[in-house]
């Protein structure tokens, strides 16, 4: 009587596999995607150089030496010439990789889970604890990123713990913004009121329902961040409320390069160069991810 | 072909392929349709989903992307090719000789425009009229449509009307151009039942006035009936059976034709009963069986279905069927 | 750890009818001004009262605005009422006797859209499994009963099981959300508009199962429709609404063949005819139904209706018993109203 079954004859094998997970269909999008897999390779590098830098650096960064400043890219035994205090510029920014990093990418994960918990919280209350905290969120929303961070800096002291505080600081409220707005939607869908209707409380509801749903939005909001935080902590460390000398940092080389900038300008562009390609590499990974996350049926 | 007089033909469609190419596997979505559509004349192609009815009707504005779409055939009207029309010419057609009307106007009507203010770019950019008198001409279309107190409606925007009075305001602008060939994609699917009566009563009433040759595609075939000179039944992307709106309800042939119609009449069961379902589901687009499409579902279904598609038959010199099975003599 | 979860008992005995709804009133507040005065209110539901009998299908009609998609949120306590009583097989819900929990497991909906109903993370049988466990059934006995209950609607468990809900069609899908109403094993199952967004073909296969599933469970339907050849073949007794109010309640074979409403038979003359030599001439209403914000006075059907009176414009009809055993909000059917007869029987159409 209930005739729906098809024949399986008819049925192509496929059928009869496990279908693939979410996050296993967009990891295999992304992996057909040559500008993510470009990106991911070079992030990779960047990565490697961090976590072992030291050993790859062909020279003391700390090293300095007053006969050999400033000297221009090709100079022997150094590739990348050296900086105002001697040191080998290729080993700097090798070894700085580590620094610039961590102060990037630590703020925007902290923030992620700060900015998402708030945001989960005040999308699926509704209402008037919604309002209370997302006013207060825009509050900071309002000041423009760079000078909060500058001022929140300014108020905590220089030091790299500081400007991290302060660096997530400024991205909480964005990411929270970001994670409301999609807990909304997913709250008015209907499977949610389903679930409502099962009898099911608040807590398991997020868990079980909203959480898988808004996490990847707003993780692939949070690395389009990244870039921003690289710059930001660059600039925090330019203006010396950051990472502190003699550490080789790549926002505090631009620094204490600036008045080289005309004896050898190519040296003095070299740590800027660093943390463009880091900024556009995470950009486009980014992207990647948010294109191979658009899932259509 | 059994077809009169060339010059009453306004529509040809001929061998129709349409594969859409941007998945994984080609989407063979019309295959092989051949259509003709007189002047004056209401044809409806119904189908459900997947059947191709959208997509035969797109193609006759060729609304498809052209990298995603291999497109065979020809399509015919008035005796120009559209699917070999340059983009000039294709933006001369629409609108002029054809326009269409879809099942949401929302999309259809820009929203930040008053909808006279569409209508009269409509007009002037396929004629050369100044801005009075196609202002003019949009009031009395809209009259036509029976929008009241139409004056005001010209200036609201979209988003101000309600559903029944933005179908009319599509209608209108539709019809404002003076086309010989209107193409209605589902307009009335999303209505109220008491706002659908009218529009499809305002559609027939237009069509007779202007002399209109409509091609309305819908799933619901009371709407069909309602409108239709002809109806042509949709199937997995090929026309399986054509003719008369009398002869294919009072007697139709294929049995896809028949078993659609039997699970429609729910006002005549008996209350208690089962309804008479068609098992199965539609094929998979992608992977076409080699023979009759509809084999796999059909309790006439012999080995010589499963492996031949059959050809039309005709059955009288206006009905025709795709079927090896058929329970009539043929003409 | 429970392992099964079992029907509740029948509480009110076969007379009592298993959902009682009396004076339910549900506003919408319109965006408030700039000083946080709201502008107005959107009447969604006002004022309705209606018995839901047990193993009937109580089938919804009405058009846009008319409120039966808020009427099922409401019963189902999706959406806060602004008063009026739901009383369940005579207990009413959040009280003592019947906690908010407890009702929600004998009361289950079905959404019209399939996909927007389903998790698109979850794969089926998770999704069928969620309510059970939330309810105390251990996880392995949960996803056995998610299984079970895929293959009694028709979907083999071995291909259907692991699927994500974007690999089913829309029938397939609308099966699921009927599986997963069942899960809880419910008493009523409310189906807003579940099988409008399907094919004609597949209709009718979930239409047929759901008649199989109501005699093999026991169940009750509040079928809510905006297609009438469908209401007409699967309802008992058919509920017609029209701008947040109800205007006529009776069995569905009488009211189709009898109309007394105005707007009921204007409604039903409006299914396309399906001979084609017998097309309809005139529509028999004009206009777009009208705008729950600022509803008429009196009747609010008057301004569409062609036997309306001066009456009309100042009472509200209540709903009648009518000698046939139908119930109608009209004043031409109360004797006393006030309404004009022209003749011993009806008026005849202006």
């Amino acid at each position: 009587m209930l005739n729906v079954t098809v024949d399986p004859k008819k049925v192509p094998a496929l059928v009869f596999e496990r279908s693939p997970g979410y996050w296993e269909t967009v990891l295999r999008r992304l992996l057909r995607d040559p500008v993510a897999i470009g990106a991911g390779i070079v992030i990779l590098i960047l990565f490697i150089l961090a976590v072992f830098g030291q050993h790859i650096a062909p020279a003391d960064p700390y090293a300095s030496s007053i006969m050999k400043r400033l000297k221009p890219i090709g100079f022997e035994g150094h590739p990348l010439g050296t900086d105002e205090l001697g040191r080998d510029m290729l080993s700097r920014l090798i070894v700085g990789a580590k620094l610039s990093l961590f102060m990037g990418i630590t703020p925007v994960v902290l923030a992620f889970v700060i900015g998402s918990t708030i945001g989960i919280v005040a999308g699926y209350a509704g209402g008037l604890i919604n309002s209370m905290i997302m006013r207060t969120i825009d509050i900071f929303y309002a000041f423009p990123s760079v000078l909060l961070a500058i001022a929140l800096s300014g108020v905590l002291g220089a030091g790299i713990t500081n400007s991290l505080i302060s660096l997530t600081i400024v991205f909480i409220p964005p990411i929270a913004r970001v994670a409301e707005s999609v807990t909304t939607q997913i709250r008015g869908r209907d499977f949610v009121e389903a679930a409502r209707a099962s009898g099911a409380n608040a807590l398991t509801i997020v868990r079980v329902h909203v959480l898988g749903n808004v996490l990847g939005p707003i993780f692939v909001y949070a690395t389009s961040l990244i870039a921003v935080s690289m710059i930001l902590a660059s600039g925090l460390s330019f203006l010396g409320l950051g990472v502190k000398p003699p550490e080789p940092e790549w926002g505090l080389m631009l620094n204490t390069l600036r008045t080289a900038i005309y004896v050898q300008p190519w040296i003095a562009a070299l740590p800027g160069v660093m943390i463009f390609i880091t900024s556009i590499a995470f950009n486009l990974l980014s992207d990647g991810l948010r294109s191979a996350m658009e899932i259509k049926n | 072909m059994n077809s009169p007089a060339n010059n009453d033909i306004l529509v040809n469609i001929n061998n129709l392929n349409v594969t859409f190419t941007a998945g994984r596997k080609p989407v063979r979505a019309v295959d092989g349709v051949n259509l003709q559509i007189r002047r004056g004349e209401v044809v409806a192609l119904i189908g459900e989903s997947g059947s191709g009815k959208s997509v035969t009707l797109r193609s006759i504005l060729k609304l498809h992307p052209a990298r995603k779409t291999i497109m065979q055939g020809s399509i015919e009207v008035d005796g120009k090719d559209v699917l070999r029309m340059t983009p000039a010419e294709l933006a001369d057609f629409r609108g002029s000789m054809a326009s269409m009307i879809f099942q949401e106007p929302l999309l259809a009507l820009d929203p930040v425009y008053t909808v006279g203010d569409q209508i009269i770019e409509a007009i002037r950019r396929h004629e050369n009229i100044d801005k009075a008198a196609a202002h003019a001409r949009a009031l009395e279309m809209f009259e036509r449509v029976r929008i009241p107190s139409p004056e005001r409606r010209l200036a609201a925007y979209p988003h101000e009307m309600s559903g029944g009075m933005r179908q009319r305001a599509m209608i209108s602008l539709a019809l404002a151009t003076h086309p010989k060939l209107l193409l209605a994609d589902e307009p009335t699917t999303a209505l109220d039942a008491t706002v659908q009566i009218q529009i499809l009563l305002l559609l027939r009433e237009l069509q007779r006035e202007l002399g209109l040759s409509v091609v309305f595609v819908t799933h619901d075939i009371g709407a069909a009936v309602e409108v239709a000179d002809r109806i042509a039944v949709m199937y997995a992307g090929r026309i399986v059976e054509e003719g008369p709106v009398r002869t294919l309800i009072r007697e139709p042939q294929h049995p896809y034709t028949q078993a659609l119609l039997r699970s429609v009449a729910h006002g005549s069961f008996t209350k208690g009963s089962r309804l008479d379902t068609i098992p199965g589901s539609p094929p998979d687009l992608a992977n076409l069986p080699a023979g009759c499409v509809f084999a796999d579902r059909c309790q006439r279904a012999g080995d010589e279905c499963r492996q031949t598609a059959p050809d039309e038959t005709w059955i009288t010199p206006d009905h025709r069927a795709r079927c090896f099975k058929l329970e009539v003599v043929t003409a | 750890m429970t392992t099964t979860l079992t029907q509740a008992k029948d509480v009110g005995g076969p007379a009592q009818p298993l959902l009682s709804v009396r004076g339910l009133v549900k506003h919408f507040p319109l965006k408030k001004d700039l000083l946080g005065r709201s502008t107005g209110v959107v009447r969604a539901v006002d004022d309705i009262s209606f018995d839901v009998f047990k193993g009937e299908t109580l089938g919804v009609v009405g058009e846009s605005g008319c409120g039966k998609s808020t009427t099922a949120r409401l019963l189902m306590n999706l959406i806060e009422r602004n008063s009026g009583e739901i009383v369940f097989d005579a207990q009413t819900v959040g009280s003592a006797s019947l906690s908010l929990k407890d009702f929600r497991r004998q009361a289950q909906m079905v959404f019209q859209d399939s996909y927007a109903s389903l998790n698109p993370r979850l794969t089926i049988e998770d999704s069928i499994a969620f309510a059970p466990q939330v309810h105390g059934v251990d996880k392995k006995s949960a996803i056995d009963r998610a299984r079970d209950l895929l293959a009694r609607v028709g979907l083999e468990p071995k291909r259907f099981a692991e699927r994500y809900p974007h690999e089913l069609s829309g029938g397939q899908r609308q099966r699921v959300n009927i599986a997963r109403a069942l899960a809880l094993q419910p008493r009523l199952i409310v189906l807003d508009e579940a099988v409008s967004a399907l094919d004609k073909s597949v209709e009718a296969q979930v239409l047929n199962l759901l008649l199989d599933l109501k005699d093999e469970f026991g169940l009750t339907y509040v079928f809510i429709s905006h297609d009438l050849n469908v209401v007409r073949y699967i309802s008992d007794r058919v509920m017609v609404m029209y701008l947040g109010q109800v205007v006529e309640i009776g069995d569905s074979e009488t009211m189709f063949n009898n109309p007394l409403h105005p707007y009921t038979k204007a409604l039903l003359s409006s299914v396309p005819s399906l001979d084609p030599d017998d097309r309809t001439e005139t529509p028999p209403l004009t206009g777009d139904p009208p705008n729950p914000i600022n509803p008429p006075s009196g009747c609010r059907f008057h301004t569409r209706c062609a036997h309306a009176q001066q009456i009309c414009k100042e009472k509200m009809p209540s709903l009648e018993l009518q000698a046939d055993g139908q119930t109608v909000a009209c004043l031409m059917h109360v004797p006393s109203s006030g309404y004009k007869m022209q003749s011993k029987t009806e008026p005849a159409t202006a």
